[in-house]
């Protein structure tokens, strides 16, 4: 084992590091400035977030961005859920491939694409039938479900063929039916390939700007097409300060998710020495 | 052979509980199981017992229910169950990777079959008590599987499949996941377990030191085929097929016509040990049919000074030596290069004061007519 690195390795390492994140350093220290002009240094303070909260446009937009984003979680877990499965444990069906390239084509997909032909979709819907009235927070929440559930299913696919399919087995053999199998046992196995389905496509919803564009109307803005409207407009310290604020509650999550993860494995671990030593002082 | 099939049927004596009737399971071209008959009786251990993809898994998944039949009848205690769903079967299964569901306790693992049944919960507790008492696991009951060593799963994993009172107790590969020395230990205590019980069980393995253990009856599957059944003894004794014959135990096999066919004995000539195999019984079939004599190692004697040639008698040289503790298997090479092994226990060169052969040494191997058992097929 070599743990020590050349100092060349180390140079490297530095470097890399430094490009990546003294962007972002730059960009929460400058949300402090005091100064209008996002360059300069104009001294320490809090301002551009007090105006940040007083914003009201971008309040709407933020809630609204998270309302989106916990509706197509939503739905993008409960379909999502169930494309993996079918995926995962019904093994041939007549089109079962096309149906799994369909379930995945949204991932591959360019977003212009996929928000250009929604938009098309939802344009002749209203000529025909009317419905949707007008595009808004439906339009979105249809269009990221889409996405998101594509993601879903192929978390859940993965962890489902993961488990050992006698569990399913014992459990019909012990007097279970099919249904009662999936809600009892199949669930609860993959409730953390779910949980992390939810996360991710909360995160790719909030994050989503091309499907939006295509599918958003008036009154309806997102966060990041807040953003990206007002930084046309030339660079604002009140985005600085809302970034930093994201750079915050993401840091938090992530380093909270890392501490139980590490928490929940370490005790596992412990349980399992524990468990062998008592066998083998027992034989 | 006469002899092998009355045992066979004395043995078979009682109404079968489970009768397989002729079944068969094709999956596209392949035949996996190809046309078993099979009766269990009541309280019998029976141990399918063949290598792997011989079709012996399959045929237990179809008794669980898991597989449906091509073509066949599975009847158990008079009731046809061959188109029962699994969770409509009077029968429960104990899987290979024991299957334990690992977000519940091992509690809650053995009453999730009684909590399916609707079963009052005073009645599921005292029930669960019984089963943790079975099997000694009682304070465990509320540890998870992963806290658990792997002969607790083995044995949560039997309370579990044996909560329900099953009619009939699958067992799949029970002690495969255990390492060796646990597994011959645990043997018997699931034998004791199952007999205490006094449940009607059917296990698959391809550990044929586990099936004689544990089974009262085993059968012989190769290629989708129940080749033997019977008792251990009788299959090792009496195997009627060159695959028993070389699955259960180590043998010596010679193949050769019948060259004297006598009603009281016949001859077989062997090119491979360059002599005839006398036999002092008769076989029924004609003069120059071709045969093959199986002979046991612990069979052969094993001598260093020269035997008058004849029959059952060889020469050949030490090739190789296995010493196995209370007793050596020898190796021995033939003029033929056919090589012949012989047991020989640790004390004979001793208590006959010989010195025992070493490699390349001479010697000479035979055995009594008495002992080869000719097989046609």
């Amino acid at each position: 084992m070599h743990n020590k690195l050349s100092p060349f390795l180390k140079g490297v390492l530095v470097v890399g590091f430094l490009f990546l994140y003294i962007p972002i350093v730059s960009l929460i220290v400058y949300s402090f400035n005091e100064s209008k002009l996002v360059t300069v240094w104009g001294g320490f303070s809090t301002k551009w977030y007090a105006s940040l909260f007083n914003n009201e446009q971008i309040m709407s937009a933020v809630k609204l961005s998270i309302e989106i984003a916990l509706a197509s979680a939503l739905a993008a877990v409960a379909l999502g859920t169930i494309a993996g499965f079918v995926l995962a444990r019904f093994k041939r069906f007549p089109g079962s491939t096309l149906f799994a390239g369909m379930m995945t084509a949204p991932m591959v997909m360019p977003e212009v694409i996929t928000g250009l032909s929604m938009l098309l979709l939802f344009i002749s819907m209203q000529q025909l039938v009317g419905v949707p009235t007008e595009r808004g927070f439906f339009t979105i929440w249809v269009g990221h479900t889409t996405l998101c559930m594509a993601y879903v299913a192929v978390v859940v696919r993965s962890r489902l063929l993961e488990i050992d399919q006698s569990l399913e087995d014992a459990a019909m053999d012990l007097g279970a039916r099919p249904l009662k199998i999936f809600f009892v046992i199949t669930l609860p196995l993959v409730s953390q390939a779910i949980a992390s389905g939810f996360l991710l496509s909360m995160t790719l919803s909030l994050d989503d700007l091309v499907t939006t564009a295509f599918l958003s109307g008036p009154g309806s803005t997102t966060l990041p097409q807040v953003i990206f409207s007002k930084v046309r407009l030339g660079l604002n310290p009140e985005i600085n300060a809302l970034a930093s604020i994201t750079v915050l509650v993401v840091g938090v999550v992530v380093l909270l998710a890392n501490y139980l993860m590490l928490n929940a494995q370490r005790n596992r671990d412990k349980a399992i020495a524990a468990a062998m030593r008592e066998s083998g002082a027992h034989s | 052979m006469v002899e092998t099939v009355k045992q066979a049927a004395a043995s078979a004596q009682g109404a079968p509980y489970l009768r397989i009737a002729n079944v068969v399971k094709k999956f596209g071209d392949t035949t996996a199981v190809d046309g078993v008959d099979l009766d269990i009786r009541k309280n019998e251990i029976f141990a399918l017992l063949g290598s792997s993809g011989c079709g012996k898994s399959t045929l237990l998944r179809m008794l669980a229910g898991m597989e449906r039949p091509t073509s066949g009848k599975i009847i158990l205690d008079g009731e046809d169950i061959t188109a029962l769903a699994p969770y409509d079967r009077p029968i429960n299964m104990m899987f290979q990777s024991y299957a334990l569901f690992p977000h519940m306790s091992v509690a809650d693992n053995i009453a999730f079959g009684l909590k399916q049944d609707k079963m009052p919960k005073g009645e599921i507790d005292a029930r669960v008590a019984e089963m943790l008492d079975l099997v000694q696991m009682r304070k465990y009951a509320n540890r998870k599987p992963y806290q658990l060593s792997g002969g607790q799963q083995q044995r949560v994993a039997l309370a579990r499949s044996l909560a329900k009172r099953p009619k009939l107790l699958l067992l799949d590969e029970p002690l495969g996941a255990l390492d060796k020395k646990l597994r011959q230990q645990t043997q018997l205590e699931l034998v004791n377990t199952l007999e205490q019980v006094g449940v009607t069980c059917i296990m698959v393995t391809h550990d044929q030191e586990e099936a004689m253990t544990m089974a009262t009856r085993i059968g012989i599957m190769s290629e989708g085929q129940l080749l033997q059944i019977g008792s251990p003894a009788e299959i090792y004794d009496y195997p009627n097929c060159r695959f028993t014959a070389e699955f259960i135990g180590d043998t010596n096999m010679f193949a050769g016509p019948v060259v004297v066919d006598e009603p009281d004995s016949v001859e077989i000539d062997s090119p491979e040990l360059g002599s005839r195999i006398h036999i002092d019984h008769g076989i029924t079939g004609p003069k120059g049919m071709q045969v093959w004599a199986s002979i046991r190692p612990e069979d052969v004697h094993l001598d260093v000074v020269p035997q008058p040639a004849g029959p059952n008698v060889a020469r050949g040289e030490v090739h190789d030596i296995a010493y196995l503790g209370s007793f050596s298997v020898y190796h021995v090479k033939l003029a033929s290069g056919k090589v012949v092994k012989s047991m020989v226990a640790a004390n004979h060169w001793h208590e006959n004061s010989i010195t025992p052969p070493t490699w390349g040494d001479t010697v000479y191997v035979s055995w009594r007519p008495d002992m080869p058992v000719v097989l046609t097929r």
